[in-house]
C-alpha cells in the first residue's frame, strides 16, 4: 500500500488472517458439515451483523469477483447495503444485485430463488452453528456427540414439535444431515430453502463470527432434512402467488401495507421478483 | 446365555480422591437376574463404587468386566468411548437419587421415554409414542400427562418417569443410587412395589445403593456392607440382616427403628 491512507489490506483482513481462515475453510470443505474452529477477528461491525460471513467473504474474494449481498432475500435492507458498501470500499470489487452475475453471494437467512451454478460461492452468516445447542448446553458434550454420531437428541426436538403442535413446527434453522454423516444447522434459512442445498452445484460456506466456527458444503453434496417416517419433511406452501410478479413456488414475505389489515405477499428474493417484472410478469397486487 | 456365568465381575475396585479414599479393593460377582444391595452410612463409598462400576468415574485401581449381549466378557476400561456410551444407553440403566439429574426437565415425559429409542435409530413417531404411552401406564403415571414436562410432576412421579426412561431399552443391568431417597414413606412403598414387579418381570440385574436397610431387604438378594470405603460384610440379604456378623453391621441393624 502506498500514500498516506490508512494501510488497509485488500478486503480489510491482513494476509496472515486470510491464510488462517482459508485453512479453516479448506478443512471444512474436506469434512462436509463439520464445524471447524477459527480465530475470529474483531470486525468493524457488531456481532450478529454477519461478522462470520464477512470474514469468510474477505478471505475468498479476489479482485475479479462480483459480489452480491442479501439480507432475508433482499438486496436493499440495511445489512445487505452496508456489507456491500464495505466490500466495494475495502476490496474495490464489482458488486451486483443479480444472482446470475455474482460469483460470491453473502447471505443472511435465504438462498436465492434463481438456481445457483457451478463456480458460484454462497457465504452464509451464522448466529449459532451448533444444532444440538438448545438440547445440550455443554460444548464438550456436543463435540463428543458429533464425533460419535449420537444424533438421537435431534429427533427428541422434532418429537417435541410434533407432540406439542401436531406437526414438525420448526420452520427455520431446520437441521440437516450432510452426506450421511454430520448433523448441521443450515443457519436460520427457512426450511423452504433446505432442498436447494441438496446436490447444489455451488460451494456453500458458513461463517459464525461470535461462535468462531466455519463449516461448509462442497458442491454436489447430499443434504437430507431430518424427519420421522410417519411425519416426513415438508416445506412451507403458499396458497397465493407473489403480489408483484405473480410467481408461485417461491418464498413469500408478508408485508403490512396499511393499518386496516391490508397485506401484501411478495417474493422475499427481491432480485428474482424484479427480473420477473422486467420480463413482463405481474401479480394480482399491481 | 446361561445364568451360571456372572454378568459383571469387579476385582479390587479402588478409587482414591488424591490422598483420600473413595473405595478400596472391592471385589464381587453379579449374576443375571440378581439384585445386589450396597449399604452403609453416608461417606462409606457406596456412590463412588457405583459410579466407578458404571464407568462414570475413572478407577484408580482394579478392573470391572461385563458380559456383553454376545456372551463375551469385556474389560470395561478397554471399551472405546463409543462402545461405552452405547452400552450405557442400551444395555444399562442408571437411576439417580435426584430425578432431575436423570431426566431432561425441559422436554415432555413422552420425549424423555422416547429418547433411548431415538438414540438407537427408531424414526417412527407413532411407534415411539405408543411405547411411551405403554411405559407411562406401567409406571403408574396417567397417560394423559405424556406431553407435560417433568417439571410439573411430583417427586414420586419424576422418579417413576426416570425408571421408565431407563427401562424402555430393556437393559440387562440397572444401577440405582438411593432410588427412594427424598420420597415420603407411602410414595416409597409404592415405588418399591413397582420396582420389585418390574425387576421380576424383566429379569433385570441391579446394583442398588441405599442407606435404607428396609429398601435393601425388600429388593435385594445379596448385600454388601461398606464402611470407610471397604466391604466389611457380604452375604444373602436375609442372612446379613438376621444374623449380622461384623460389629458395624450389627450396629447398623440394631439402629433400625422398630415401630
Amino acid at each position: 500500500m502506498t500514500g498516506s491512507l490508512p494501510a488497509y489490506n485488500f478486503a480489510y483482513l491482513d494476509e496472515e488472517t486470510k491464510r488462517m481462515i482459508r485453512r479453516a475453510i479448506l478443512k471444512a470443505v474436506a469434512i462436509p458439515g463439520y464445524q471447524v474452529p477459527f480465530a475470529s477477528r474483531e470486525m468493524p461491525m457488531p456481532y450478529g451483523w454477519g461478522t462470520g460471513g464477512v470474514q469468510v467473504t474477505a478471505s475468498i474474494i479476489g479482485p475479479d469477483d462480483v459480489l452480491k449481498v442479501i439480507d432475508q432475500g433482499s438486496d436493499d435492507t440495511t445489512n445487505a447495503v452496508s456489507i456491500r458498501a464495505f466490500f466495494a470500499n475495502v476490496a474495490n470489487v464489482a458488486v451486483t444485485t443479480k444472482t446470475a452475475e455474482a460469483t460470491v453471494i453473502q447471505t443472511r437467512h435465504r438462498i436465492p430463488e434463481t438456481p445457483l451454478r457451478e463456480g458460484q460461492t454462497l457465504v452464509y452468516q451464522v448466529p449459532i452453528p451448533e444444532p444440538l445447542r438448545f438440547l445440550e448446553p455443554r460444548e464438550t458434550e456436543t463435540r463428543i456427540m458429533h464425533a460419535l454420531e449420537e444424533y438421537g437428541l435431534m429427533h427428541v426436538k422434532l418429537y417435541e414439535d410434533i407432540a406439542k403442535n401436531g406437526h414438525i413446527a420448526t420452520t427455520y434453522a431446520y437441521p440437516v444431515k450432510v452426506e450421511g454423516r454430520y448433523v448441521m444447522d443450515p443457519s436460520p434459512i427457512p426450511k423452504f430453502d433446505n432442498p436447494k442445498m441438496d446436490d447444489c452445484p455451488a460451494l456453500q460456506l458458513f461463517g459464525a463470527g461470535r461462535e468462531q466456527r466455519i463449516y461448509a458444503i462442497p458442491p454436489h453434496t447430499r443434504i437430507e432434512s431430518l424427519d420421522f417416517e410417519d411425519h416426513p419433511f415438508r416445506v412451507q406452501e403458499f396458497d397465493r402467488p407473489c403480489g408483484l410478479c405473480g410467481a408461485t413456488g417461491v418464498y413469500l414475505d408478508e408485508i403490512v401495507t396499511d393499518d386496516r389489515g391490508g397485506r401484501l405477499y411478495a417474493c422475499s428474493d427481491t432480485d428474482y421478483c424484479e427480473e420477473r417484472r422486467m420480463a413482463g410478469h405481474s401479480g394480482p397486487a399491481l | 446365555m446361561t445364568t451360571d456365568q456372572p454378568l459383571l465381575i469387579a476385582k479390587g475396585v479402588t478409587k482414591h480422591y488424591g490422598a483420600r479414599t473413595g473405595c478400596e479393593d472391592v471385589s464381587f460377582e453379579l449374576y443375571p437376574g440378581e439384585i445386589l444391595a450396597v449399604v452403609g452410612e453416608s461417606g462409606s463409598g457406596k456412590t463412588t463404587l457405583l459410579n466407578g462400576l458404571s464407568c462414570r468415574l475413572p478407577l484408580t485401581g482394579g478392573q470391572v468386566s461385563y458380559r456383553m449381549r454376545d456372551g463375551t466378557l469385556r474389560n470395561l476400561a478397554s471399551l472405546t468411548e463409543a462402545e461405552r456410551r452405547f452400552l450405557m444407553r442400551t444395555d444399562w440403566g442408571f437411576v439417580h437419587q435426584n430425578p432431575a439429574d436423570g431426566l431432561r426437565m425441559r422436554v415432555s415425559a413422552g420425549a424423555n421415554i422416547g429418547e433411548r429409542m431415538m438414540a438407537v435409530g427408531v424414526r417412527h413417531y407413532g411407534r415411539i409414542r405408543e411405547t411411551a404411552d405403554d411405559w407411562l401406564t406401567r409406571v403408574e403415571i396417567n397417560a394423559g400427562r405424556i406431553d407435560e414436562n417433568p417439571a410439573s410432576f411430583s417427586g414420586g412421579m419424576r422418579q417413576r418417569l426416570q425408571i421408565a426412561r431407563n427401562l424402555v431399552s430393556h437393559p440387562r443391568l440397572v444401577f440405582m443410587d438411593e432410588p427412594t431417597g427424598g420420597l415420603d414413606v407411602s410414595v416409597q412403598a409404592r415405588l418399591l412395589d413397582l420396582l420389585r414387579a418390574l425387576v421380576g418381570e424383566m429379569g433385570l440385574s441391579a446394583i442398588l445403593v441405599t442407606h435404607d436397610l428396609a429398601v435393601a431387604r425388600l429388593l435385594s438378594h445379596r448385600m454388601m456392607v461398606m464402611k470407610d470405603g471397604r466391604v466389611v460384610e457380604t452375604g444373602l440379604t436375609d442372612r446379613v440382616l438376621d444374623d449380622p456378623r461384623h460389629p458395624y453391621t450389627q450396629l447398623l441393624v440394631a439402629s433400625i427403628l422398630e415401630v
